[in-house]
């Protein structure tokens, strides 16, 4: 493999935790010791999908070359490694989350499908004319439009949490919001377009006081910050694999096992089923009830791959080195007059969105990838948030823990040559 | 910057996107037609009105990227005076340019100043930035009321 030292000369990073030595893993993701347009690759859209390190690669790919069956079916050898392999990756993500029973860990493709089982196993059983669902300003797409699916369908109405110019959710205006026909609140842990941190403890616990149960979309959250679902309380959490260095197209719904247990199925099929004549089926208990037909088994081993990986390196260690990334890259972007951070909250992870007056982003964009830079432009999914600070589209740089401050140097170079071109 | 960035960001581009020509809404007389991409968020209207068959005045609004402002302020330039059959022509001629095509009827000369967004069919994302005041302004012509998508 070449080395990944042909990519930057890197000045000693205040950045790093003691023992945390980037240029080594750097070495663990293949992917980015390439040029792009003929300037080192410098991969900072982490928060739309991150790269795999040779660990995640290798699993997957020793899994269809040594293992592959299908799971929880046949008495044959390969059936059973499959299933074990597939039945440890839930293992894996139990610790990951420190869930109470292995049970409460569902597979489905992503953050997406995790929410809507919640909102068609759930919301839609309990939903009625003039009930409420509470989420907040700064929800992705994916955690806005399944709620209001399911509210036209019941007649329920969509309320949602207000944010400062800062993007930080007011728990007063949140506290307001929350009444006797509150059926659920549903809220990001970190927000995709402006790396917001949310207090979740407080605000799981003010709505816990009125019986009022949470969903939290953690698909930014898990890649930066360590998550105990027990300590939170929520009653479920979502993530997806992609953003976690695994593969795409596989997730995970955490719920209470007594919030699931009362739920109907999200989709009927086999693997689901107990036993099925043509009057009546009877479903099997969790998790099975919610996996129906054959999973995304080689995704689901991946995934179990990249948590052993990421619990390897360290969620501690991983977060205090990207806060120094996030921290070094909004220094040096607040030095250029030019250039407006779109979201400043206190607690942020991983995510700086600017916009620069009179470029647009997409010009940003193509002028920083010629530059080896990869960067999001765009509204990030995310709308309504870009209409509550009142720009059509901000550009996002987001960090992972292989990225260096020497590549934010080239990112401020970029844009240095963006002012340039646009002068 | 290198030579494929500078083909792209030529300097009439920069300066059409910085001051775009026509940037107005035409009175009530005048067709209008919204094009939106929703990939980025870009909007455009453009207005038109007609003296029989030839384009008597042409204009827009909106707001995007400055190849998307660039071309269709150019491309108000290029319209005024037109016949829908000219400008259907200089369309095609155009959207062959940017997506690297040549037809058999391309006659470089004929797109005049549209030459310099040349650059863009090395830029297959931008290539939408470019073309949709085009589709945008032939909705107009046409008199269709639907909003132009790019998606």
């Amino acid at each position: 493999m070449r080395r990944a030292q042909n990519v930057l000369s890197l000045p000693t990073s205040p950045a790093e935790p003691p023992g945390f030595d980037v240029q080594r893993i750097r070495q663990d993701f293949p992917i980015l010791a390439q040029s792009v347009h003929g300037k080192p690759l410098v991969y900072l859209d982490n928060a739309a999908s991150a790269q795999k390190p040779r660990a995640v690669i290798d699993a997957v790919a020793r899994f269809d070359a040594t293992d592959y069956a299908n799971i929880h079916r046949g008495v044959h050898t390969l059936s059973q490694r499959a299933t074990e392999a597939f039945e440890a990756a839930r293992d894996a993500v139990q610790r990951f989350l420190n869930a109470g029973d292995r049970k409460e860990i569902i597979f489905v493709r992503g953050t997406t499908e995790g929410i809507n089982l919640v909102a068609h196993s759930y919301a839609r059983t309990v939903l009625n004319l003039g009930d409420e669902i509470v989420i907040s300003a700064m929800e992705h797409h994916s955690n806005i439009v399944p709620w209001q699916m399911v509210c036209r369908e019941r007649g329920a109405v969509l309320r949602v949490i207000p944010m400062n110019d800062a993007g930080e959710l007011s728990l007063d205006a949140y506290e307001k919001l929350l009444g006797p026909r509150t059926r659920l609140v549903a809220v990001v842990h970190v927000s995709n377009a402006l790396g917001t941190i949310n207090p979740l403890p407080e605000m799981i616990a003010l709505a816990h006081r009125r019986g009022i149960p949470v969903l939290v979309d953690g698909a930014q959250a898990v890649p930066h910050v360590a998550v105990d679902v027990q300590a939170l309380d929520c009653d479920f959490y979502a993530f997806s694999g992609h953003k976690l260095y695994g593969p795409s197209g596989v997730g995970v719904l955490y719920g209470k096992a007594a919030r699931l247990d009362a739920m109907p199925p999200y989709q009927g099929g086999g693997e689901m089923i107990s036993a099925v004549t043509f009057e009546k089926t009877f479903y099997k208990g969790l998790p099975a009830k919610f996996e129906a037909g054959t999973p995304n088994i080689t995704g689901v081993v991946g995934l179990g791959a990249a948590i052993d990986y990421v619990t390897r390196v360290g969620l501690d260690a991983i977060g205090a080195y990207e806060h120094g990334l996030l921290r070094y890259a909004t220094e040096q972007l607040e030095r250029m007059p030019q250039v407006r951070i779109i979201g400043t909250a206190r607690e942020k992870a991983g995510v700086v969105s600017f916009i620069i007056d009179g470029i647009h982003p997409h010009d940003i964009g193509t002028i920083l990838d010629h530059e080896g830079v990869a960067v999001r432009t765009g509204h990030h999914c995310a709308q309504p948030v870009m209409q509550r600070f009142q720009v059509p589209a901000t550009t996002r740089a987001s960090f992972a823990f292989y990225n260096t401050p020497a590549e934010i140097d080239v990112l401020i170079a970029g844009i240095r040559k963006v002012l340039e071109v646009f002068a | 910057m290198n030579d494929e960035l500078r083909e792209l960001y030529q300097d009439v581009i920069i300066e059409h996107s910085k001051r775009p020509r026509n940037f107005r809404r035409l009175g009530d007389a005048a067709r209008k037609a919204d094009g939106y991409n929703p990939l980025c968020g870009d909007t455009v209207t453009v207005y038109l009105t007609l003296d029989g068959d030839r384009v008597q005045d042409v204009s827009f609004q909106g707001h995007g990227c400055a190849i998307s402002t660039a071309s269709a302020s150019v491309m108000t330039e290029t319209l005024k005076g037109k016949t829908r059959e000219e400008a259907e022509r200089i369309f095609r001629t155009f959207h062959d340019l940017v997506t690297g095509r040549r037809g058999d009827d391309a006659d470089p000369a004929a797109l005049g100043k549209l030459a310099v967004f040349a650059g863009v069919n090395e830029f297959p994302a931008r290539v939408k930035c470019a073309t949709l005041c085009w589709h945008t302004a032939r909705a107009a012509l046409d008199g269709r009321d639907e909003p132009v998508s790019t998606e």
